[in-house]
């Protein structure tokens, strides 16, 4: 069982530097946005930040790329995206031709490059 | 799969709404996505020697992926648990505007704010996503219970992917590592353009893809976070100023 748990000093770690910096914006979200009505004008301004930041995230995965994916050149990155919107818009806005045609473009880009 | 029209009995107990919610899990692409990317998290985890316990605790307490590979990978490289934690806050405030937008569908005028917590607690990215899709056709006083479903159904993806990537983990090849990777910004751009709803939307999302590499030469640590807001302010004061007579 100990091999399962490990250390407990991870498990702290875990608890305070993972858990709680996520669940903290959660409660204020559910404190904030429990009192807002629906089809207020403060709630389009939010999901266009929350939208916004979202985008922001996908840029950042691309454009400074983490681990293995540093490994693929910077324009096939930009193209497996394009290649994925033109998928997405050209099958009837599904999102699972879209992935295919992204991740097509950039696994078989990166093994035709070697 | 479709769900059962709004007025169907089916809708009349809490179990079967669940249930539904559950196996709306299954329906949506994105689970596919969700389960290549834990099983990502779980072989970082192996790789970066974290126990197995220690990656299904951090799958259920933090559920937020990009925030565990941060997690992962920053206290796997030796930093303090300072540093850590500061990162992780900062990718984290995405989901205080996701929760803030969502909770208005889920509540009726009885609502308790504690009845929401385990709905709040579920909300990341794909949730987020799928409530805006799904929820529209689940009554009302079932919301919450729905959305409880769909959180567990996707746990059970992802804690099954963990363990998974986790016992396979013998070093992903690095063509198949960087295939994962791109499985995220791939599945949260697609997912949110077929949500784009109003002008805002599609100009927050526009807007967000492009100032973020100006934010990005600031290097302040909370990039993400300004071109966030000024991208969203922006495209909401597009909206605001069509809308004026």
């Amino acid at each position: 069982m100990s091999n399962f748990i490990g250390d407990w000093n991870a498990l702290l770690l875990l608890l305070l530097a993972g858990f709680l910096p996520n669940e903290i914006w959660r409660m204020l979200g559910l404190w904030f946005g429990g009192g807002i009505d629906e089809g207020s004008e403060l709630l389009i301004w939010v999901r266009a930040v929350a939208t916004a930041i979202l985008a922001g995230v996908i840029a950042q995965i691309v454009v400074q790329p983490p681990g293995a994916l540093a490994s693929v050149p910077a324009s096939l990155r930009y193209a497996a995206v394009v290649a994925g919107f033109l998928g997405f818009v050209g099958v009837r806005k599904s999102i699972f031709a879209g992935v295919v045609c992204g991740e097509i473009v950039l696994i078989g880009g990166k093994w035709w490059l070697g | 799969m479709s769900l059962p029209p709004l007025d169907s009995p089916q809708w009349h107990s809490s179990l079967g709404s669940f249930g539904w919610g559950m196996r709306s899990a299954g329906s949506t692409v994105l689970a596919l996505v969700l389960f290549a990317t834990y099983l990502g998290i779980g072989a970082l985890a192996h790789d970066s020697h974290f126990s197995l316990g220690w990656a299904i605790a951090s799958t259920v307490f933090v559920w937020a992926g990009p925030a565990q590979i941060i997690l992962i990978s920053t206290l796997g490289s030796g930093a303090t648990a300072v540093q850590a934690a500061i990162a992780v806050t900062v990718s984290a405030i995405r989901l205080f505007p996701m929760v803030v937008s969502v909770m208005p569908m889920l509540r009726t005028p009885k609502t308790r704010r504690h009845q929401l917590m385990l709905a709040a607690h579920f909300i990341a990215v794909t949730i987020w996503v799928e409530c805006y899709r799904l929820l529209p056709q689940v009554p009302r006083e079932k919301r919450i219970v729905f959305t409880q479903g769909l959180g567990c159904g996707l746990l059970v993806v992802c804690l099954t992917a963990t363990t998974l990537g986790y016992s396979l983990a013998a070093n992903l090849p690095q063509l198949l590592a960087a295939g994962i990777l791109m499985l995220t910004p791939l599945a949260f751009l697609l997912s949110t353009a077929r949500n784009c709803r109003q002008l805002a939307d599609v100009l927050a999302l526009i807007l967000g893809l492009a100032l973020f590499p100006l934010a990005a030469k600031l290097h302040s640590g909370v990039d993400i976070l300004i071109s966030g807001m000024s991208a969203g302010t922006i495209a909401y004061g597009v909206h605001w100023w069509r809308a004026q007579p």
